[in-house]
């Protein structure tokens, strides 16, 4: 066992932070009031190699390890929660799924513009009537030719409005559930039939996109298919795995971030003529805060760790996502009290993380889905 | 980073869990039940012939150092089995530690492999009071130097495993006019020494296996040199050794937790209502999963501080953090394994209401849970 993280991993981290504080944190109001796309934040991740932290240098990325991009995510999502996820989905959300299930020649053409931040890319699985229950999904893909034409729409889709690039997940068999589906990577800008639908008003990450996307006798080549046809459901399963560790890398961030600032308030706010800091009732919020942050950090690096050794992480993954983003929500609902009034205006950065922290409890799996996953392992011994 | 274990922890917890299986579990119940210390005193004389009394220790006094990661794990693994014997542990081998780190080398000598050889059945660890618990700097028990001697008077209690403990530490005030805390002093004193009064057991709720004591001292003299450390230097020597001993108790707590999850998972699957084993239930799917997931976070902060320790680095606050979260972890977790088996939780047919009392007293015992978030808040806020 060592606890310490590698050279390497301190140095991604440290960069990470050093950008993030300099570059990211001053804009990161601005973001969520304007909702804008962060661009040019995008094209500095890039430059560090963060959009694609975990693909190897040949397909454009940076060659890092999982734990690496960890502690990258929870840094820049500390700064802006919104920036975190777009990174989270681009590596986690479509690098992986490329990487992991598509050929050569599918990783030069459709992983090497987005590992490398040219394009980003987005995950179309979920649907309006397929969130928890993605197998019930009615997006189709039927093969013409040497072409699949997919019709239907997906819903909540985050970089969907930016994206050059999607991994997608249709029923190519009808009448055989979860062994029907398949995925395709698509090549948004250059996909007659493809359009983008309505971008969603949320109560937070506001930089960052969420959209409907609209298949309509959408044409794609035929060897956009990831691996075979029917394995798409495992693939986005697998997918999700690993997109769990970056919601938890991205909740943590949140959690950092509402710590840090409610100490600094807590010292400084005085009351009954001293600092509220020396109250107990504020320092229980905030021992119980940092405790359960640093446990929920250790839980995502034990599960970025199995990633990179390979192990079974399922469970892993699903406990850290599910323990980071409860205590992320809990720390930004008891940030805010600590800053009292103040906490609930907007004159401080505390209501954008309550607001940001929630999206963490549902996306990805909700938490009741992260509890199914965690008790089904159990059940079953692994 | 790097989550495995080295082959050797492996090892450790390996024998532990398959020793806590087939030693400790089987007895856990009569123990309990009767308080037969004989049972007890057997246990730990096997663990001792183990090593488990000596895992910080170098072999030249009798220990194994197999360093403060395996000790964790190994005292997971105990507490599993039998949370009476799993605190005579852990309490055993910080009074073990405390006298090879400020003991004479005479003291080391003579204490400390008698204790990890299980020739001392225990060590025991005085510090608190009737009025001074949380706050041991207010303890009232004297050491005054009379030649040759130091001469203890007072009253400790709560004092685990005071009643069969070969020697205890014991902390005493030897200047009454120093800041509260700076006037301390640590002393060893042998059991049998004139003056060493062992008052009565506790009658507690749960870890009835162990003693709980109060320890009287009436004119008890001991040689100069079994003076640990310097004089009124001893608050801080126990403050430290605490912070070891929360990394044991939070570890136990743990062992305590999975042991009744455990059991609780095992009996929902064979569990039939409405037509299904009720593991199919959502409602009891949540408690396992919440119970273990609360578990494995808490068992890696505890993790985490056993590692700065072996690695010489700070570790209050972090073990501050595993010793609450993990203390409170088990303490819902057992609570979550009654409710599970219904009706015959509350019975003693099952363990898990026996692991629901013994797993209550980890957040009260070696700083209770307010202790630690004090702690804990004070180095967030950097503050004394």
């Amino acid at each position: 066992m060592d606890f310490n993280l590698t050279e390497e991993q301190q140095m991604v981290r440290d960069m990470a932070r050093k950008f993030a504080e300099a570059e990211i944190k001053p804009v990161a109001a601005r973001l969520d009031a304007t909702h804008e796309h962060p661009a040019e934040i995008c094209r500095k991740l890039a430059e560090l190699k963060f959009l694609g932290i975990a693909v190897p240098e040949e397909y454009g990325g940076g060659g890092m390890d999982y734990v690496s991009y960890a502690v990258a995510l929870i840094e820049i999502s500390k700064a802006c929660a919104s920036c975190g996820v777009i990174m989270s989905v681009n590596n986690s959300l479509y690098c992986y799924p490329v990487m992991a299930f598509g050929t050569h020649e599918q990783k030069m053409k459709y992983l090497s513009p987005v590992a490398s931040g040219e394009k980003l890319g987005c995950f179309g699985l979920t649907e309006a009537g397929a969130g928890s229950d993605p197998a019930r999904m009615r997006t189709t893909a039927v093969l013409d030719g040497d072409e699949w034409v997919i019709n239907g729409e997906k819903k909540f889709i985050t970089n969907g409005n930016v994206a050059g690039f999607c991994v997608l997940a249709a029923v190519t068999e009808k009448g055989k559930g979860y062994k029907g589906i398949s995925s395709f990577v698509v090549d948004l800008e250059n996909t007659p039939g493809y359009s983008l639908g309505r971008v969603e008003e949320k109560l937070g990450i506001n930089a960052s996109g969420t959209a409907e996307m609209i298949f309509d006798n959408a044409r794609i080549p035929q060897d956009a298919l990831l691996g075979n046809p029917g394995e798409g459901f495992k693939q986005m399963l697998m997918t999700l795995d690993g997109g769990r560790i970056g919601i938890a890398s991205q909740a943590l961030g949140i959690g950092r971030a509402v710590l840090e600032e409610a100490v600094e308030y807590a010292k400084v706010r005085e009351q009954f003529g001293k600092p509220i800091a020396s109250l107990q009732a504020i320092q229980w919020k905030l021992a119980d805060m940092a405790t359960q942050l640093d446990a929920a950090e250790l839980l995502t690096l034990r599960a970025a760790w199995m990633e990179d050794n390979h192990l079974h992480y399922e469970k892993a993954a699903a406990m850290a996502k599910l323990y980071a983003s409860d205590t992320a929500m809990q720390a930004a609902i008891e940030g805010v009290q600590i800053l009292g009034g103040y906490g609930y205006c907007k004159e401080y950065p505390m209501e954008r993380h309550m607001r940001d922290a929630k999206i963490t409890q549902i996306y990805e799996g909700t938490n009741e889905i992260m509890r199914l996953v965690i008790a089904n392992n159990i059940l079953k011994g692994k | 980073m790097n989550f495995e274990l080295t082959d050797e922890q492996k090892m450790i917890q390996k024998m532990c869990r398959d020793f806590a299986r087939t030693e400790l579990a089987p007895q856990a119940a009569k123990l309990d039940e009767t308080k037969d210390r004989s049972i007890l005193k057997t246990n730990l004389k096997k663990m001792a012939e183990l090593g488990f009394m000596g895992m910080n220790i170098p072999e030249a006094y009798g220990g194994i150092e197999v360093g403060a990661v395996a000790n964790s794990l190994a005292m997971t693994e105990i507490g599993a089995g039998c949370a009476a014997t799993a605190v005579t542990m852990s309490v055993t081998s910080m009074v073990a530690e405390v006298i090879f780190e400020f003991g004479t080398e005479e003291a080391r000598k003579k204490y400390i492999p008698l204790i990890c050889s299980g020739a001392y059945p225990a060590g025991a660890f005085g510090l608190t009071e009737s009025g001074a618990g949380s706050d041991p700097a207010g303890m009232k028990t004297t050491a005054v130097l009379d030649g040759n001697e130091w001469v203890l008077n007072g009253q400790k209690i709560f004092i685990t495993s005071a009643e069969y403990a070969g020697v205890v530490v014991v902390w005493a005030v030897t200047n009454k006019n120093a800041p509260k805390g700076r006037g301390i002093s640590a002393f060893v004193v042998e059991q049998g020494t004139p003056g060493y009064i062992v008052g009565a057991d506790e009658k507690k709720m749960g870890q009835k296996g162990s003693s709980t004591n109060q320890l009287i001292f009436e004119d008890c003299r001991i040689p100069k040199e079994n003076l640990l450390g310097s004089v009124d230097d001893g608050f801080r020597i126990a403050l430290m050794e605490l912070s070891g001993g929360r990394i044991g108790i939070g570890s136990m707590a743990i062992g305590i937790g999975r042991a009744a999850m455990d059991f609780a998972v095992e009996y929902a699957k064979g569990r039939e209502q409405f037509g299904q084993p009720i593991s199919q239930f959502q409602a009891i799917q949540w408690m396992i999963a919440d119970a273990y997931t609360e578990l494995d976070a808490a068992q890696l902060l505890v993790l985490r501080a056993a590692f700065l320790k072996e690695t010489g680095k700070p570790f209050m606050r972090e073990a501050s953090m595993g010793k609450v979260m993990a203390s409170e972890a088990a303490n819902r977790a057992c609570y979550k394994a009654i409710q599970m088996l219904g009706g015959y939780g509350y019975t003693a047919d099952y363990p898990v209401e026996r692991l629901a009392r013994d797993v209550r007293v980890t957040t009260l015992y070696e700083g209770t849970s307010e202790i630690q978030r004090l702690v804990i808040a004070r180095s967030l806020l950097g503050v004394e």
